[in-house]
């Protein structure tokens, strides 16, 4: 008997929750059915585009839109960005046109004329000493006495350099918008974005900032699909502005999808993050103290300091200090758990040298100082001795530098990693029709991450219905607002507002049926499509006879998260190892197998939470190896604004990849924590620390390039 | 993209003739993997595309002992990749063909397309022009130029030739047949160019000419290999190439051809290598004595001194495909 009456069910009574369910819109997205906002096209529909700064940095002087107003086809033209404007990277937005066709949008987009007044430009911060006034130093922070510690002579230090480069977010669908005037005040929009409910009233005030008139209960704005978000797309971006003022001025609906170089350019970039650290613990492996100097850029307003020293917190002699680099590069956006990738990435490839210098198996060390994150240490514990016994650790396991004859060489690496991922503000109205009909309405929006899917199996869950028994409406901000998916709050925050909604509906469907069945509505129960009295089947209903007796009025409830009960919680932990294959005389990594053990509270469909941690991995081992934002210095350009050279993996690059989802007593009592974040903030590491074990000497950066393999081993190494 | 008109012959001759007459420009138009590309990016503006794909007499495989392989300019990479004549005869013609790892480009991309490719050079792509020239100065020597020449990179271009099989295909002493106001044959060793201004024709071709047709020599026993070495198996760019056609007796190398692609601006012939490698006994070290003597005369740039390693790796273990079946 649940101690509080919205409590997720106990696990003897759970019919559906943990169980393995496959999405819901599977086979509308592999159908080609399901509709993007790239695959929006209205009747009379207008394309636009957008003029860019080819400078990195420069002031504009002139703007000459002439010749581009009298090319064919063209309806209406937005200067962005005027004379007297600073553009701070090459590939800002300067002028959008909408016209009839793409072509036609993009001949006049030619005929645009912008003068500049080129300045200074700054783009590759990884050489500190060339940053000048770009970079910006913080203060330097202190716990305990690291000076103290590091001169200890019965400790052993390590010192090394490590960093990550600046990548984006490259999400396969553009960033763009579709706007259309449906009213004189009234505007309906598509967007490609993370953030349904919350979209109209930005939209709304940036418009009427700009002198447009509109309320925010006038605008509409939809996404059913999204291919990829990672954290850009919250807002609505000016572009997305530009899009409504260009529908408003030409009075017809217009399009406009980011193009590939414009994605890559100006539309997501994850801060970069490099750092000289020093790291010393006792001979007997317990690390005592820390000292890091650390920089990085997130475009032209620099970068703060990742949360270094990652996970292992309570490190007692710590000195840290962060030099905030600006670059005239694309600014940052949250990049699926923001600052963690390059703060694990710095942490744990320390840590890993430093286990090598003690001579030390790096799991007996990690297992050792895992109490150094706190609470959770012996959560990490459980997780490291999981995924080591799924990577086979005790037979694959070899001190630094592989010594098998030959040139391929094999390592293994462990990271460790944690994020929140407490349930975000979420509405929701659960709807029981007498037709015997569910229905779920919420303003959330799917990532691809299976939200239909856990929202559907939770009222399912709570009615004892089938998954296919209800039917999820969500995608449109006409639905109760529900919060944006970022920083994993999703699953946690509609789970919350549908479990409570959907006990609320089935109360009131109980009232309903009691007097039918001659049992208080108090003693029924709603298992396997019936609702019946408490343990006795002789006094049932079928779902559908019950529904009928609500006649012709439809139960409609309303959900909310937070609310009574607890059913989610916040914070998590997970280990990750990689297993790789180094070939010296090439500098080739290829990653064999990778293991994720992950905690993330109850598991609502553990279908889908693989899947996050699968997604998770492989977007991991992209950015371990190949991904990195190549910035000229000469031009200020981004070289590799193509999926050419901005290399992401394919099936073949990946390996074979291992999760398992930590459940059970001590965790499932926490309720449902996000995990959209926390698997993908490891793989960078775990793969650097294998790398580091294969040969026997670290490459400091990522992307692990074969150039930098081979320069690592002209340093030391097995080779 | 700007507007161009479309032109779609059935003949050579028709083809040839709408290529003539237009005076803002015209492209032939074969798989389009490259040429649609360009065009979207704005390095290439035709004013026609003249499309080969309904010139049946550009397609087709034929291949006898006696006088080798014809291949039509229009076959594509997937048909090579599925001839059996070919699987058996040129093995190392089949290694560089899978070496292109997107099923849409083996459907599309054709074997004189592949010859003919523009640079992927991301400083031409980026419209800096094929010498990469910004403020009368090229991009390249102070650029990033990870993926750029390490051989024949004297100036002014530093870009590499990006064929797939145009190495091997020389190393087999391939030869191309072409049709203009007349028809004529070029080694395809003689068939590159590196250009000394941004206009110049990167083949041998005279204005107006196609390929029509390529003709591989029968292989009488030669051993062959192809060796890319590409970070990803996905797919990707090759870092270095290498093609090797091996003469032998025995364990004893009577004579060697070794290509190599992706480090240059033409594909790149290593006579070092092949002396390296005549009348030697093959083994291990030899190939690898090989590998060395591809790269002696080496220049790599700012960022790219890794190809030197890479391309020497190449060598080695096409080598030793070749000889010893080596993956």
């Amino acid at each position: 008997m649940p101690k509080c009456k919205y409590d997720w069910p106990e696990a003897g009574d759970r019919k559906i929750i943990g169980t393995r369910v496959s999405r819901i819109d599977g086979p509308a997205k592999s159908s080609g059915e399901a509709r993007y906002t790239y695959d929006i096209n209205e009747p009379g529909l207008l394309f636009a585009k957008i003029y860019r700064s080819p400078y990195a940095h420069a002031k504009i002087t002139a703007v000459d839109t002439s010749e581009a107003e009298k090319s064919p086809g063209v309806k209406a033209i937005r200067v962005i960005q005027g004379p007297g404007k600073e553009v701070k990277w090459a590939g800002d937005e300067i002028i959008a046109i909408a016209a009839t066709s793409e072509e036609a949008a993009e001949d006049a987009i030619r005929k645009v004329k912008v003068q500049f007044d080129p300045l200074p430009h700054f783009v590759n911060e990884e050489d500190l000493s060339k940053a000048g006034a770009n970079a910006k130093p913080g203060e330097t922070k202190r716990t305990g006495d690291p000076d103290k510690a590091f001169s200890d002579p019965d400790v052993v230090a390590s010192e090394g350099y490590y960093g990550i480069a600046t990548i984006t977010h490259c999400c396969l669908e553009s960033h763009g918008s579709i706007a259309e005037w449906t009213g004189p005040n009234n505007l309906k929009t598509w967007y490609s974005t993370q953030n349904v409910s919350g979209t109209p009233a930005q939209v709304g005030q940036a418009l009427r900032l700009a002198g447009v008139e509109v309320p925010d209960n006038q605008i509409e704005t939809i996404c059913q699909y999204i291919g990829g978000g990672f954290g850009s797309k919250f807002g609505p971006d000016r572009w997305g502005i530009e899009t409504a003022r260009l529908a408003k001025i030409a009075g017809k609906p217009v399009k406009l999808m980011l193009e590939r170089d414009m994605e890559l350019e100006a539309a997501g970039a994850r801060p970069s993050c490099y750092a000289k650290i020093r790291v010393a613990a006792k001979k007997d492996g317990s690390i005592v103290a820390w000292d890091s100097q650390s920089w990085g850029t997130g475009g032209p307003d620099g970068a703060g300091m990742p949360p270094i020293p990652y996970v292992l917190t309570n490190i007692p002699n710590t000195v840290t200090h962060h030099t905030s680099v600006a670059t005239n590069t694309g600014p940052e956006r949250a990049w699926r758990a923001p600052n963690h990738p390059q703060a694990a990435l710095v942490t744990m490839g320390a840590l890993d040298d430093l286990a090598a210098k003690l001579n030390m198996d790096a799991l007996e060390f990690f297992m050792k100082n895992a109490p150094l994150a706190g609470d959770r240490g012996k959560v990490y514990q459980e997780e490291l001795q999981k995924a080591a016994e799924l990577i086979e650790w005790q037979k694959n396991w070899h001190p630094r530098g592989d010594k098998t004859p030959g040139h391929i060489k094999r390592g293994l690496g462990i990271s460790m990693h944690t994020w929140g991922g407490r349930g975000h503000t979420s509405n929701c109205n659960l709807l029981i029709h007498p037709d015997a009909s569910v229905e779920v309405n919420l303003g959330s929006q799917d990532l691809g991450t299976g939200t239909r899917t856990v929202i559907a199996l939770v009222a399912a869950e709570t009615f004892g219905l089938p998954v296919n028994a209800i039917k999820v409406n969500i995608g449109d901000s006409k639905y109760p607002v529900s919060g944006p998916s970022g920083g994993s709050t999703t699953v946690g925050g509609v789970s919350g507002s549908v479990r409570r909604g959907s006990v609320d509906a089935l109360n009131d469907l109980f009232a309903a049926v009691a007097p039918a069945l001659g049992v208080p509505a108090g003693q029924l129960e709603a298992v396997g499509g019936r609702i019946q009295a408490k343990g006795d089947s002789s006094k049932s209903l079928s779902w559908k006879e019950a529904c009928a007796k609500l006649a012709v009025k439809t139960i409609q409830a309303t959900g909310k998260n937070p609310g009574p009960c607890k059913l989610g919680d916040s914070g998590v932990g997970g280990v990750e190892i990689a297993d790789v294959s180094v070939d010296t005389e090439t500098g080739i990594v290829r990653v064999n197998r990778m293991v994720c053990a992950q905690d993330c509270g109850l598991v609502l469909d553990l279908k889908t939470a693989e899947s996050q941690c699968l997604g998770a991995l492989i977007m991991g081992i992209t950015y371990a190896l190949y991904e990195q934002k190549v910035m000229d210095d000469v031009t200020g350009r981004m070289l590799n604004n193509n999926m050419e050279f901005y290399k992401l993996a394919g099936i073949g690059d990946i390996g074979e990849l291992v999760v398992h989802m930590m459940t059970g007593p001590g965790y499932d009592e926490r309720g449902v924590i996000g995990l959209g974040e926390p698997p993908v903030i490891s793989p960078g590491a775990a793969i650097s620390n294998a790398v580091a074990n294969a040969l026997g000497v670290r490459v400091p950066t990522l992307p692990i390039t074969p150039e930098k393999v081979l320069a690592a081993l002209e340093k030391g190494g097995v080779a | 993209m700007q507007t161009f008109e479309y032109a779609s012959p059935t003949s050579v001759k028709e083809a040839v003739q709408l290529l003539a007459s237009t005076s803002g420009g015209a492209e032939p138009f074969a798989g389009g993997t490259d040429l649609i590309s360009a065009m979207k990016d704005g390095i290439v503006t035709p004013a026609r595309l003249v499309s080969l794909q309904h010139v049946k007499e550009l397609r087709g495989i034929k291949f006898s002992s006696d006088s080798g392989l014809s291949l039509g300019a229009m076959v594509t990479f997937e048909e090579l990749l599925d001839n059996a004549d070919v699987k058996q005869n040129y093995p190392a013609l089949v290694q560089a063909a899978d070496g292109v790892s997107s099923p849409q480009i083996r459907s599309l991309g054709t074997v004189a397309g592949d010859l003919c490719q523009r640079p992927r050079c991301w400083y031409y792509r980026a419209g800096f022009g094929l010498l990469a020239t910004y403020n009368g100065k090229s991009l390249v020597p102070d650029g990033d130029n990870r993926y750029h020449a390490i051989l024949g990179n004297s100036g002014p271009a530093y870009f590499v030739n990006p064929s797939s099989l145009a190495p091997i295909l020389i190393a087999l002493g391939a030869t191309v047949r072409v049709e203009g106001e007349g028809q004529r044959e070029v080694k395809l060793e003689q068939f590159f160019v590196t250009p000394t201004n941004d206009n110049q024709n990167l083949f041998a071709l005279k204005p107006h000419e196609v390929v029509t047709e390529i003709q591989v020599p029968p292989p009488n026993d030669a051993k062959m290999a192809v060796y890319e070495v590409r970070q990803k198996t996905a797919l990707d760019w090759p870092l270095a190439a290498a093609a090797v056609v091996l003469k032998m007796d025995g364990d004893t190398v009577k004579s060697a051809r070794v290509v190599l692609g992706h480090v240059a601006p033409v594909p790149w012939p290593a006579p070092e290598a092949e002396q390296a490698l005549a009348g030697k006994t093959f083994s291990e070290d030899v190939a690898d004595e090989a590998g060395k003597a591809a790269v002696a005369k080496a220049t790599p740039l700012s960022k790219n001194g890794y190809k030197v390693q890479l391309t020497r790796v190449a060598v080695k273990r096409a080598l030793l495909r070749a000889v010893k079946g080596e993956a």
